[in-house]
């Protein structure tokens, strides 16, 4: 249960956006931008710094939320969540992601945290300054989206089944198309 | 220095909203809702939470330029904020703004932080339910900005007339994207 009262009773952060519509357009808006239109970074490993991300805040909500759309996108499955939510260093990706990774993960903490050096890896890994700038977006982004999530106590469901719905349908629309789970 | 390559005459947020403009327009519109939209918070209000979460995020150009935008709006300079101060005991605040300003360094901190507790507290003093939706989202937009700003090592100036006239530009002209892009016309280093 939200801490204020949203007047409605949908899980998550759409629970939140139906309280505050003209603000849920530009939120999801970001989203698109960011994660569901054509980038120099695939949406596979956007979604992959998101839930990341996600899981350093403790945001169990976006960190299930983006790691089923994650697994839901072409060379996306769910044993590579896992591997990235418990160690991305030791995780089947590339050594580009791993080093974006490490970005978003300094991102996390506090923009100050990020190093030259940090920047120098992912350069030398073959990241472009689009990627670098995307990666660091994203996971300030996240940064926002969790705590919004997390500090009005926004719904988390437990159940596996809600978060394959919420995988398939982004993974499949983007985020600008009414939600399936919530009815009219 | 910044980390990737930005416009050279542009500083701080306005250099990334140059470099992604897909990304800078939704941006831009939750800031001028959130900031600048109807809401019985008033704008030095909404600006001081952006502010506080900038000062306790130690981004500096967040911090003063939010701060000088606090304090030219009605209301603003009375609170006695400074930037970068991260001490709410200092300022003159009303007892809901207190509570409001405690929630978003919360916030600032991680989501998980804020309790029921919190939110009674402000209920107690007066604040509504959209005040409190509100305020997280402020200090939630700007844990996202100062992350932006300093985790691309964006140019900061150090002049204080930077900031002035960035303070009057974003109070005067608030924040969705000039029509014909960001310029550096108010502003030259030395």
């Amino acid at each position: 249960m939200p801490y204020i009262d949203t007047k409605n009773d949908i899980a998550g952060i759409r629970g939140l956006m139906q309280f505050r519509p003209d603000v849920a357009i530009a939120l999801n808006q970001l989203a698109q931008v960011l994660l569901a239109d054509e980038a120099s970074l695939s949406k596979r490993d956007r979604e992959l710094i998101a839930s990341f991300v996600s899981s350093r805040n403790d945001c169990t909500f976006c960190m299930t939320s983006h790691g089923a759309i994650a697994a839901h996108l072409p060379e996306g499955n769910h044993e590579l969540v896992e591997a990235i939510w418990k160690d991305y260093k030791t995780a089947p990706i590339d050594d580009k992601l791993k080093s974006l990774l490490q970005i978003a993960e300094k991102v996390a903490k506090g923009g100050l945290h990020v190093t030259p050096s940090d920047i120098a890896a992912a350069k030398d890994k073959g990241a472009s300054d689009m990627d670098i700038h995307d990666t660091v977006l994203i996971a300030a982004t996240f940064c926002m989206f969790n705590r919004y999530v997390d500090g009005l106590g926004a719904t988390t469901p437990d159940d596996p089944g809600f978060y394959e719905i919420v995988g398939k349908q982004r993974a499949a629309e983007g985020y600008l198309t009414k939600s399936v789970l919530v009815k009219d | 220095m910044p980390y990737i390559n930005l416009h050279p005459d542009l500083f701080g947020i306005t250099s990334l909203l140059d470099f992604r403009p897909e990304a800078a327009a939704p941006l831009c519109r939750l800031t001028q809702i959130l900031l600048r939209g109807p809401s019985t918070l008033t704008e030095a209000e909404r600006e001081l939470i952006a502010a506080h979460v900038s000062s306790l995020n130690e981004c500096i150009f967040c911090s003063t330029a939010h701060t000088e935008a606090t304090c030219l709006l009605p209301g603003g300079s009375e609170t006695g904020i400074e930037p970068m101060q991260t001490d709410l005991e200092v300022l003159h605040l009303s007892d809901k703004m207190k509570s409001l300003l405690g929630i978003a360094a919360k916030v600032q901190k991680n989501g998980n932080q804020v309790t029921q507790e919190d939110i009674g507290k402000a209920h107690l003093y007066g604040a509504t339910d959209l005040e409190i939706h509100d305020t997280v989202l402020i200090a939630s937009l700007f844990c996202l900005y100062n992350r932006y700003v300093d985790g691309l090592a964006t140019k900061t100036p150090s002049a204080p007339e930077f900031y002035t006239n960035l303070g009057k530009r974003i109070t005067a002209r608030g924040y969705l994207m000039p029509e014909d892009g960001y310029h550096a016309t108010d502003y030259k280093p030395k």
